[in-house]
């Protein structure tokens, strides 16, 4: 009898098998995510990894996949290191039935290594607000995108900014701006754009170099207090950024006139300075706090069920919301790619594809649970960034909260868009590129 | 002239941070030979413990001080019972890397325990300028850093005292001198080595507050020990007062080139500028400015 109810369960298990196959065989779509949970830079790695993670999540778990398709979703720890990254996207890259589609680094040093890996094995990275400026020029580096903004967008909003509290442009001219800046390969991005706005403007440029990692920027501070200048733009990230807040506040400069960049604006960033904080700017691509119908959704569906990457009152701080939104740009870029294969058995080089039609309007966003949560984006085969325009933030140390004072900044086009040929005219000279025709 | 004045105080300050974690290194080197990698990284492991049970429990902090010193001594028993115990004479170079791995260790023990997150010490310290001096004078000096150097005289007071007038503390030189001497007169080798890193682990309970409360606990106070090194080789590694002014010629010293010197060559020559300078020292004096002479028999 046993006997008989043994065979017919391995009978019965042997005609399920093939659907069980189907079922498993859906195809896979691998997602590595480059994530810094420990180290140094952890505070800013934690929050950007749980949203980046909480937004597959949610389309897992609510949609089952993107369009049929089920998402493997795979982190890999880099500490922030460029080392530890490089053999993250080595590992991963070509893992799943996709292999690797997409890349996210979350590093400019780990950027610089993997862009020339990135041609040869046909991945778009996908570096948002960092990295190599010059790569917003689509022809010359083509599996590089890095919208919504540059850090070139970023120095000249925050500049222009400045200039709009002076009273206008020509209210520039005979001020100085320091900028406090990471002695690293990401601190000195802005330096040539700043350098050619103030020739524009007739500003004064002080440059004001803090090694890593910045636990102890007194004398930086003293020149400062002595240089008494009008603004204080930093380009820092972790501790530094810390450390800065505090010592601008002791030696009592006004907060209102120091500006962070995008990675200079977190809650990490200004809490353990306390009441002195108040006031401190940033410059941002997309609102704080956690009031969105999609993070609602990721509170309901994931927190309410214990399945949230990280703590469920952290959801909608600064850094959380922009890993939110670098998944959901990297969700419609594999949409677009799926649209124009007519499949949904995508590879990297279909994701390059779908990143160079992205189209997310602010009614797409608002269908997506995000009404005016960031600018809209419009990616082209030539043009990689879009749309460059800077929102800035301020501290409300009372609150607890930061809360949008600016919107709608527009860069400075004409100084910009020349540096960017001009600098990726350089990269493709040095490493044999022929720029692709874009027409 | 303002200006000298006040890079120099601040530089004196920051030399008394500075010192303070050169305190730890100096006292476990002292009593056991061995040069302890994991310091910055227990000054970190403290903090982190002291922040993370004031958030998770919300007691006092004078409770959460008390409860935090006796996991340093937790700690400190632990690596005596686990790592040095079973390294008695070995080389130097032996303990120096079981401290390397001591110091991962720790790290990741924090991080499991307490998470990566910034924590604030908010426990009424002072932080600002010292107003009668910014107001009047119009030179600025950081209350956080005079309070830190009030505590670091108390603490090179005590541990004076303990280390010259107590029998404990003779015993720790003796240990410190030859272990195999010290065993043969009945020191408790294992008992000094709970005692002086239990010590090392209160400074650099101190000392990580200190740092923490300016910048927030966080994973980057393990590199603090970078700060300490010109400073111990300065002033010696051996040597309490060494550590002390060994901190203060280096904060002095790295203000006032980063101040004059630094715009003439680009900016940010304080940290490489405390290691020159402190190779300058060397040459001069290569155990330091108050370390012990070392002679040896060949």
């Amino acid at each position: 009898m046993k006997l008989k109810h043994l065979t017919a369960g391995l009978a019965a298990l042997a005609i399920a098998s093939p659907i069980a196959a189907t079922t498993a065989s859906a195809y896979e779509l691998t997602i590595p995510s480059l994530v810094y949970r420990t180290g140094p830079y952890a505070p800013g790695g934690i929050p950007f990894a749980n949203g980046y993670a909480d937004y597959f999540k949610l389309i897992q778990e609510r949609d089952g996949g993107i369009n049929g398709a089920t998402i493997n979703f795979i982190e890999c720890e880099t500490a922030y290191n460029t080392q530890q990254g490089v053999e993250c996207y080595e590992n991963t890259k070509g893992q799943g039935q996709s292999k690797a589609l997409i890349y996210q680094p979350l590093s400019t040093g780990i950027t610089y290594q993997i862009i020339p890996k990135a041609a040869v094995d046909e991945i778009p990275i996908f570096t948002m607000g960092y990295g190599r400026t010059s790569a917003a020029n689509g022809t010359v580096f083509p599996w590089i995108f890095n919208f919504p903004g540059t850090y070139w967008d970023a120095a000249s909003g925050m500049v222009n900014y400045a200039a709009a509290i002076e009273g206008g442009a020509d209210k520039l001219a005979g001020k100085t701006i320091a900028l406090v800046y990471h002695n690293s390969a990401y601190g000195k991005e802005p330096i040539r754009t700043l350098e050619e706005l103030s020739k524009k403007y007739g500003f004064k440029l002080e440059q004001l170099p803090v090694d890593h990692p910045g636990q102890e920027q007194k004398a930086t501070w003293l020149q400062i207090r002595r240089m008494n200048p009008d603004w204080v733009l930093m380009w820092g990230w972790g501790v530094m950024n810390q450390v800065a807040v505090k010592e601008a506040a002791s030696i009592r400069y006004p907060m209102d006139r120091f500006i962070g960049n995008w990675w200079a604006g977190s809650e990490q960033d200004v809490l353990p300075a306390g009441a002195g904080a108040n006031g401190y700017l940033s410059a941002t691509f997309h609102a704080p706090g956690a009031s969105f119908p999609l993070h609602q959704e990721i509170l309901e569906t994931l927190y309410d069920k214990n399945m949230g990457a990280g703590e469920r009152g952290r959801v909608g701080e600064v850094l959380y919301n922009r890993g939110l939104i670098a998944a959901v740009w990297t969700v419609e870029a594999i949409r677009k790619a799926m649209e124009i294969k007519g499949s949904n058995e995508i590879i990297g080089a279909d994701v390059r594809e779908g990143l160079e039609a992205l189209d997310v309007t602010e009614e797409r966003l608002a269908e997506l649970g995000l009404p005016n949560f960031t600018y809209p984006v419009k990616i082209t085969c030539a043009v990689h960034s879009d749309p460059g325009t800077v929102l800035i933030q301020q501290w409300d140390a009372s609150g607890g909260v930061w809360k949008v004072v600016a919107s709608g900044i527009e860069p400075d086009r004409d100084v910009i868009a020349p540096l960017i040929e001009e600098d990726s005219a350089a990269y493709a000279a040095e490493n044999n590129i022929t720029p692709r025709d874009c027409n | 002239m303002a200006i000298f004045i006040e890079t120099v105080l601040s530089g004196l300050m920051a030399g008394v941070m500075y010192a303070l974690v050169a305190l730890g290194f100096v006292l476990i080197f002292k009593a056991s030979g061995i040069f302890n990698f994991a310091q910055g990284v227990m000054c970190l492991f403290a903090a982190l413990t002291f922040a993370g049970i004031m958030e998770k429990t919300s007691v006092p902090w004078p409770i959460a001080f008390v409860l935090t010193v006796a996991v340093m001594v937790g700690v400190a028993w632990a690596v005596e019972r686990f790592v040095l115990r079973h390294l008695v004479n070995q080389e130097p170079i032996i303990l120096f890397m079981a401290t390397i791995g001591l110091a991962y260790v720790l790290e990741g023990v924090g991080d499991i325990i307490w998470g990566s997150d910034v924590k604030v010490i908010n426990i009424g310290l002072p932080s600002g300028a010292v107003d009668v001096l910014l107001d009047n004078f119009d030179i600025y000096l950081d209350k956080l850093e005079v309070f830190a150097a009030l505590i670091a005289a108390v603490l090179v007071g005590f541990l004076a005292v303990f280390f010259q007038k107590t029998r404990i503390g003779r015993a720790l030189r003796a240990v410190a001198d030859d272990h195999q001497a010290a065993l043969s007169v009945g020191i408790s080798l294992q008992t000094i080595w709970v005692i002086v890193w239990s010590v090392a682990g209160f400074v650099a309970l101190v000392a990580g507050i200190m740092w923490g409360a300016k910048s927030g606990v966080q994973f980057s106070l393990s590199l603090i020990a970078l700060k300490a090194l010109p400073v111990l080789i300065l002033g010696g590694f051996t040597s309490i007062p060494g550590a002390i002014v060994g901190g203060l010629i280096i904060g002095v010293g790295e203000k006032l080139a980063e101040i004059y010197v630094g715009p003439m060559v680009g900016g940010a020559i304080e940290n490489w500028f405390a290691y020159m300078l402190a190779l300058a020292f060397l040459l001069f004096r290569p155990q330091g400015l108050f370390g012990e002479k070392i002679i040896e028999r060949v």
